[in-house]
């Protein structure tokens, strides 16, 4: 195939990509000088709080807020959602207000009187007998003939209950703007994965509201965000409400939630629960499957996960129930559904297994032609994860048959995502000077985005990383879209690619007359603009630079665009190694391991600490994360970081990550990692505990309680 | 495995582990507004050693410098290095002392500032992740982080590096062990630990290498 001209640098030329390279906001970071939405102050900045609706279900029948407004400091009161409004679940929002500092806007929303028409509320959906009219046909599939394969007298058949409950985002930094207006202009520091699509949707929401004002004339800003996950790609009722309350008070107002509401209203990952049936021949070839699923994302309910999961089972049929509940409406949480989806298939198979009495591994690599394309991509991967988890000498059959209280097992789980690049759009400048900048009103979430962009353009241009740079998270620099799904590497790389090598291309046209070499027989390496083969022709970048005098080269990088730099699908396995107490119930992570895909690797530093990080925020979900709903008040019984646990540095076991690189890989081009490597720790570690114990904990998170109430149905102790 | 043990016990008498922060909480609380007799003298129109509730007078040691400010005796610390001094490195998270990213020294010890009150730290000598590097100078934690990639979102960040600052101080000489049981009190969403327990090990040998150096 002819060499396209944006095509990824061959591995032989390249002395950035696919290298452990420091992000580059590091320092900024580790010093504390980086500045989130939440540090910024501004003059005369007022600070709002927001009266919350306690109910979980209620009319609002009289608001009250003469005593509010009377308190010194307070400058702006606005009713959010006036008398005869339903509130459909605790924390929403009713008043805001607008002060001189953060203790007299508490003071203030403390004083408002709201009374309420209590109604029934509903918010614990995982029996599903329990749901009555809140429960919907949510549809399902049908492919295959289930009912002969599972009715096949040479199947052995393994049927199961298995949940994920809902667990919220709980970004450090929570949800919250700061609006100001210059005139007509509206200018938001927001805490944002969406720094160029945020100006129309407040535009849009303002506008519906009253307050004209074109899109064209708001800025947003987000320079460093504390943790987004899914969901901070919208400006939310809140952020709509800042701007109103900035028109109103004539002054800069800042908005950020309190930690309970960033728990309660700002996060929530649907729950997902299932019955379900699979069947296997003897010699462990999968054949059918039966589910039926239920779970709940708040009022508006969920759609089914992906099920069955990865693999393609010839004989199915899939049914879900959706279930609304008086809860916080449901966000993105990476890679949505999927989690949940690996979860319910990969247990479900692993106790089908172990019915089968196969060795989990040896059963996921014989099936793993279900998985179509990337069947082989599964296979090595697998072999990898079981090499680095030393598979073959610590498994054993379901149950630790050795003596003492501590049992351990080993689980396996697969998975697969997406992750094509979005559009993005770029300005390379090099100046007279030789500097070189790249601007995007992209965000870099603690990805490495900004890092990757340098990567790119520093590759590119033949300079080193320290040369670029890259100015993002302000929403007047070209377009690039939001953070979520894994699309911003590729997105990101793709424009900076393109747009650098077309800046590249202009000054080799302006340098060549000098050098009395053709442009097109000039290459920029180490610094330097030099013919190729043969280096006694050459010129300094700087020296290059300085023949545009007074020029300044600015292109526009795009994607998509000309040449395939990125592609779309990978897979994923990881293991879990696990000690548990059956004494106490509780469960120790030993070991986990990764072996994971993504194309193309920009930065290998970056995209480790992505699976790192993913593996640590799965194992916080498989043991300690639950958003626990009172039945009596319909409020988050645990909105706070006191008893909604995260896992701590102790809790992690040893790590492991591998990522497949080189050929097979590579010339795929970039494909996003910010999803996968979070969907399998669930079940893997699910699976591992019911190798120790030889008995299922169905639900997560898999909290002592839970294990000691397995063991009593039996198993290890 | 006796002497871990024993060494265990020591880190939890020095005031690492949660338990040690929150039982300094509930000091910060049972004090409330009583004040440092220091601090007492400037309301004489109240009762002996009663502040509030109005703003009062206070000086706060702060990377070497003082910093006279006013604030309501209800203010926290954490709240009066980020609003009145414009010091946001310490984050406010959990905002009652479970998360550490607003950890700050206080007298050589790691202390959540969102636990203590403004005027409690009053007299005390106090070191805030601003205080550990300048602009061409970065602290050898700081450094570490950037080198084992123990940041991602990079909100927890300086609350880690100055509570492994404070550690190192104390624990020169690490185990594995010992950062997972002295870092305990701090926490991260996007997952950085693996990277942190990393640092913190280089952080040490780098530290004590500046040490024997001089």
């Amino acid at each position: 195939m002819a060499k396209c001209k944006y095509d990824w640098p061959e591995a032989s030329d390249r002395r950035l990509i696919g290298k452990r390279i420091n992000r580059i906001d590091g320092p900024a970071k580790s010093s504390g000088r980086a500045k989130y939405t939440y540090d910024i102050d501004l003059p005369g900045l007022l600070v709002a709080k927001i009266y919350r609706s306690p109910y979980a279900h209620a009319k609002i029948t009289a608001i009250d807020t003469s005593e509010a407004e009377k308190l010194p400091g307070v400058k702006t009161v606005r009713v959010i959602q006036g008398v005869g409004k339903e509130i459909q679940w605790a924390g929403d929002e009713i008043v805001a207000v607008a002060a001189v500092s953060e203790d007299i806007a508490d003071d203030a929303v403390r004083k408002i009187k709201v009374e309420f028409e209590q109604l029934p509320h509903f918010v614990l959906e995982q029996d599903l007998q329990q749901a009555g009219d809140h429960a919907k046909d949510a549809g399902g599939e049908k492919s295959g003939d289930p009912d002969k394969a599972f009715s096949d007298a040479d199947v052995v058949i393994s049927e199961g209950f298995y949940g994920i409950p809902t667990i919220t985002h709980c970004c450090l930094e929570a949800h919250g703007n700061i609006a100001e207006w210059t005139g007509e202009n509206l200018r938001t520091h927001s805490s944002t994965q969406n720094v160029s699509g945020l100006p129309g949707q407040i535009g849009q929401a303002l506008r519906e509201q009253g307050v004209n004002v074109p899109d064209n004339n708001i800025e947003t800003i987000c320079n460093y965000v504390g943790g987004g996950f899914g969901s901070k790609f919208s400006p939310d009722r809140w952020g709509i409400e800042v701007a109103k309350l900035a028109k109103a008070a004539g002054k800069p107002v800042k908005l950020m939630l309190d930690r309970n509401m960033e728990m309660e209203v700002a996060g929530a990952r649907p729950s997902s629960y299932a019955q379900i049936k699979v069947a296997a021949k003897k010699d462990g070839t999968i054949v059918a499957w039966d589910s039926h699923s239920w779970g709940t994302g708040g009022p508006a309910g969920t759609t089914m996960p992906p099920l069955p999961y990865v693999l393609n089972i010839p004989n199915k049929v899939t049914r879900h129930t959706s279930i609304s509940t008086h809860t916080g409406p449901a966000r993105a949480w990476r890679a949505p559904n999927h989690p949940q989806a690996a979860l319910l298939t990969m247990c479900a198979l692993d106790d089908l297994a172990a019915k089968l009495n196969m060795d989990p591994v040896e059963f996921f690599s014989k099936n793993a032609d279900l998985a179509g394309d990337r069947a082989e991509v599964y296979r090595q991967e697998l072999r990898k994860a079981a090499e680095l988890s030393d598979w073959q000498k610590n498994w054993h059959p379901r149950g630790d048959k050795t003596g003492g209280t501590i049992k351990r097992g080993l689980g396996v789980s697969l998975h697969t995502w997406g992750g094509r690049g979005h559009n993005s759009n770029c300005n390379v400048t090099i100046h007279p000077d030789g500097s070189v900048e790249v601007a995007l009103g992209s965000q870099d979430l603690g990805t490495g985005t900004r890092t990757v962009i340098a990567i790119v353009a520093a590759e590119t241009l033949g300079l080193p990383v320290e040369a670029i740079k890259v100015t993002i998270g302000d929403s007047k620099f070209p377009a690039s879209g939001a953070s979520g799904g894994s699309t911003t590497v590729g997105g990101v790389s793709a424009s900076t690619r393109r747009g650098s090598v077309d800046a590249l291309d202009q000054l080799l046209a302006v340098v060549a007359p000098s050098l009395g070499v053709p442009a097109d027989q000039l290459v920029a390496v180490d610094g330097h603009i030099q013919a190729k083969g043969d280096a006694s022709k050459k010129l300094t970048w700087k020296e290059a630079c300085a023949k545009l005098q007074v020029k300044t080269i600015q292109t526009t990088g795009k994607n998509p665009g000309q040449c395939k730099l990125g592609d779309s699908g990978v897979g994923g396995v990881q293991i879990a190694d696990v000690s548990v107490d059956t004494e106490t119930g509780l469960v120790k992570i030993n070991k986990m391991v990764a072996a994971q895909d993504c194309g193309l690797i920009i930065d290998l530093k970056t995209a480790e600490s992505q699976c790192y990080g993913a593996m640590i925020m799965g194992i916080t979900y498989a043991l300690f994360e639950e958003k626990v709903m009172d039945r009596a008040t319909g409020r988050m019984l645990n909105n706070n970081m006191e008893f909604y646990k995260l896992a701590g540095i102790g809790d992690i076991g040893e790590l492991v990550v591998h990522m497949m690189t080189g050929p097979g890989y590579d010339e795929r081009g970039t494909i996003g990692l910010g999803e996968p490597p979070v969907i399998s720790p669930g079940a893997a570690i699910s699976n591992a505990v019911a190798n120790a114990l030889g008995v299922r904990v169905p639900t997560l998170p898999i909290t002592p309680d839970k294990v000691l109430a397995a063991l009593e149905k039996g198993g290890a102790a | 495995m006796r002497r871990k043990k024993g060494k265990l016990r020591e880190l939890h008498k020095e005031g690492f582990s949660r338990r040690d922060f929150l039982k300094g909480a509930s000091m910060a609380v049972s004090t409330g507004l009583l004040a440092t007799p220091k601090a007492g003298a400037t309301a004489p129109e109240q009762e002996p050693g009663v502040l509030g509730p109005g703003a009062v007078p206070i000086t706060l040691q702060i990377n070497g410098k003082p910093h006279s400010l006013k604030v309501e005796p209800r203010v926290t610390l954490l709240d009066a290095l980020r609003s009145r001094l414009d010091l946001t490195g310490a984050k406010k998270v959990c905002d009652r002392g479970v998360c550490g990213a607003c950890t700050v020294i206080m007298d050589g010890r790691p202390v959540y500032a969102c636990n203590l009150l403004a005027i409690e730290a009053e007299g005390h000598n106090l070191v805030t992740i601003e205080g550990l590097s300048t602009e061409d100078k970065l602290h050898p934690v700081m450094t570490a982080f950037i080198n084992h990639d123990a940041q991602q979102c990079g909100f927890c960040t300086p609350g880690f590096v100055v509570a492994c600052k404070a550690f190192l101080d104390k624990h020169p000489d690490p185990t594995r062990e010992d950062v997972e049981h002295g870092l305990g009190g701090n926490l991260c969403r996007c997952g950085t630990y693996a990277g942190v327990r990393e640092a913190v090990l280089e952080a040490a040998k780098t530290l004590k290498g500046g040490r024997a150096n001089g």
